[in-house]
């Protein structure tokens, strides 16, 4: 608890610390390459004939997803506290790629956890994250994925807070990490407000991101909660809801309070965590942020989920009508936008949030098609 | 007055230190545990902390981590925990402390487990997970039932924290030797006597100590400092890997804790 005071009070006097803020702002510009662009996608338009489809690109920021927008300013928040150290939990590994590009960028010690199951999946990124200088240390406990991961970077973090930042790479956990991890995230929906504004002038009707532990979807929604903007956070159906290997919270789970915050949660009868499974390792998680079920709960977002075929052709349906390999957490959104575009009238407008890129899976990929690279 | 409390006072009349084991229950099996107790009891424990598997166990280390993987191989949940601790009172009155995850006893529902765990015969509650300062309804309620609730202090406490702590735990305050998960190293650097001398400042509630306690030279150093010592993961790794070593182990620690 003294470590998430300590934290809290860090990160509450950096939102009002000039020179911290010129700092940010100018690493988002120089390095992460924001603003990322907002893209008419106008071939996946007309193959889907409905709504104009715009793709938020966070594929084209630094590193490849979104995550580094958070990991970024998380870094630099524990180097202005005196850290000398940060750590990390990865799913899919972008978190982990984020945070030790940051950590390199910034001259800190870094550490990355990781499910034995993710690290098997995500090969490359595991590399990745050795090149840029940090240790990779596999979890082979529980189900072997993200929420194992981040069960032993919470251990880290607390038997080394004094040097330790732990870097969390959702809108998950214990105050503050969902409200500062949203915070660094919701540049993505300022901009995207400000781009369609540009383009179209005028407002999205419908918002679509996927959601993982949901941080790409809060950082698109955060800045539209107040307009007339529907919006849909897309789960992971994995194989299916009734095949019960799933990673999708709001149709198949109950709430439980679970590694610092209530929400969400597949549990079973007795309150054990149930293993998750999705195509995709950076959805393939038990619980999800907070301030999603609050959202959901007030009606303001709704909820669905894309399954494992599902995303693979959504997959596949980007890359070959616009030429963007979309990252297999991205492909949801995509595969929930080929289901609704058709039903809004052209002159409608969707802006999607690409979450990253996809070179990352393509091993994965071909692996599920069976072809040997 | 729950049994840990009664515990305590015969120990501080007596000028002994209190002995309290940890076990996880259903490993390997709840009829072991059952046995282990007894003889735990037997060899002068003072207290028992059973834990109660969970497929999470943050606070835990790789030892407990592996037991609570076993226990939940053999389906042992909360549920079967107390309704074991309701078959024992028959043949034991030795004080019971059940060591829980919160989100077990949020899915039992908290009400229910405080009054269904009371009538089983537990005496104690120890939630890590569960930071006093979201438990103010649950420690009402616990309170009520006649249970104690028994919270952590580490080495990182501020003094508000432990004000905060001590205020509101009752039986004992566990402190955690180090920063860290159970079954790691424990530390001699002095800091463990400077916060339990400032814990005591606060309050007349015992402090026990655990989390790094595993030869009996350890327990042996921590009791001179502390009202108990709590051994865990090193018990839990014998009765897994030597099962006929565990009594005479457990026979060192006694005489140790003086």
């Amino acid at each position: 608890m003294p470590a998430l005071k300590e934290l809290e009070e860090a990160y509450l006097l950096s939102q009002k610390d000039r020179e911290f803020q010129r700092e940010l702002v100018a690493l988002r510009k120089t390095y992460i390459g924001r603003p990322t662009s907002l893209y008419f996608a106008k071939r996946l338009t007309e193959r889907l004939g409905g709504a104009k489809i715009y793709l938020k690109r966070e594929d084209l920021a630094h590193t490849g997803a979104h995550k580094i927008n958070n990991a970024v300013g998380q870094v630099l928040l524990a180097k202005k506290m005196g850290k000398k150290r940060v750590i990390a939990e990865t799913g899919a590994g972008q978190h982990g790629v984020a945070t030790a590009t940051g950590a390199a960028l910034l001259g800190l010690e870094c550490e990355i956890y990781m499910g034995s199951e993710d690290m098997k999946r995500q090969s490359l990124n595991v590399f990745r994250m050795r090149l840029l200088g940090a240790k990779v240390t596999e979890v082979a406990t529980g189900s072997k994925t993200l929420k194992d991961a981040i069960n032993d970077a919470l251990r880290d973090w607390t038997t080394n807070v004094r040097s330790t930042h732990y870097v969390l790479g959702t809108v998950f956990g214990p105050h503050p990490f969902p409200v500062m991890v949203r915070d660094y995230q919701s540049v993505i929906g300022r901009e995207a407000k400000k781009q369609i504004l540009e383009a179209e002038g005028r407002l999205p009707d419908c918002l679509i991101a996927c959601v993982g532990g949901g941080s790409n979807a809060m950082g698109l929604f955060y800045e539209f909660l107040n307009d007339d903007v529907k919006m849909i956070g897309v789960e992971a159906g994995g194989k299916g809801i009734e095949s019960g290997e799933h990673a999708a919270r709001f149709a198949g789970g109950s709430i439980g309070v679970f590694q610092g915050c209530k929400s969400y949660l597949l549990q079973d009868d007795d309150g054990n965590v149930l293993g998750t499974h999705s195509v995709s390792a950076g959805l393939d998680y038990a619980s999800i942020g907070p301030e999603h079920p609050f959202l959901r709960d007030t009606g303001r977002v709704e909820y669905s989920y894309a399954t494992d075929d599902e995303a693979l052709n959504a997959f596949e349906l980007l890359s070959k009508t616009e030429g963007i390999l979309p990252a297999l957490e991205s492909a949801h959104a995509v595969a929930e936008v080929a289901k609704r575009a058709p039903e809004f009238a052209s002159d409608k407008i969707i802006v999607v949030n690409l979450s990253g890129r996809g070179d990352k899976d393509v091993q994965h990929v071909a692996r599920i098609k069976g072809i040997e690279l | 007055m729950t049994r840990i409390g009664r515990a305590f006072k015969r120990l501080k009349k007596d000028g002994g230190k209190a002995f309290i084991p940890y076990i996880m229950a259903g490993d390997p099996s709840l009829e072991t545990t059952k046995e282990t107790v007894l003889m735990l009891e037997q060899c002068g424990a003072d207290i028992v902390e059973l834990g109660v598997p969970f497929s999470d166990p943050l606070a835990d280390g790789p030892t407990i981590q592996r037991a609570a993987e076993r226990a939940l191989k053999n389906n042992v949940t909360l549920r079967k925990v107390i309704a074991f601790v309701k078959d024992i009172r028959s043949s034991t009155q030795i004080p019971l402390i059940l060591m829980t995850y919160f989100n077990p006893v949020f899915k039992y529902g908290s009400e229910r487990f405080i009054r269904d765990a009371s009538d089983a015969g537990v005496d104690g509650l120890i939630i890590p997970d569960l930071p006093p300062d979201e438990a103010a309804d649950f420690i009402k309620n616990a309170r009520k039932a006649n249970l104690d609730t028994i919270f952590l202090l580490a080495p990182t406490s501020t003094e508000d924290r432990i004000r905060i702590v001590a205020k509101v735990s009752r039986g004992f305050l566990y402190y955690v030797s180090i920063t860290g998960t159970t079954g790691s190293g424990l530390l001699f650097d002095g800091s463990m006597e400077r916060l339990i001398s400032e814990i005591k400042g606060c309050t007349d509630t015992p402090v026990a100590v655990g989390f790094g306690v595993s030869t009996p030279e350890d327990a042996a150093a921590v009791a001179k400092v502390a009202d108990g010592v709590i051994v865990g993961s090193a018990i839990v790794k014998r009765l897994h890997e030597t099962p006929d070593t565990l009594k005479d182990y457990v026979i060192s620690l006694r005489q140790a804790i003086r």
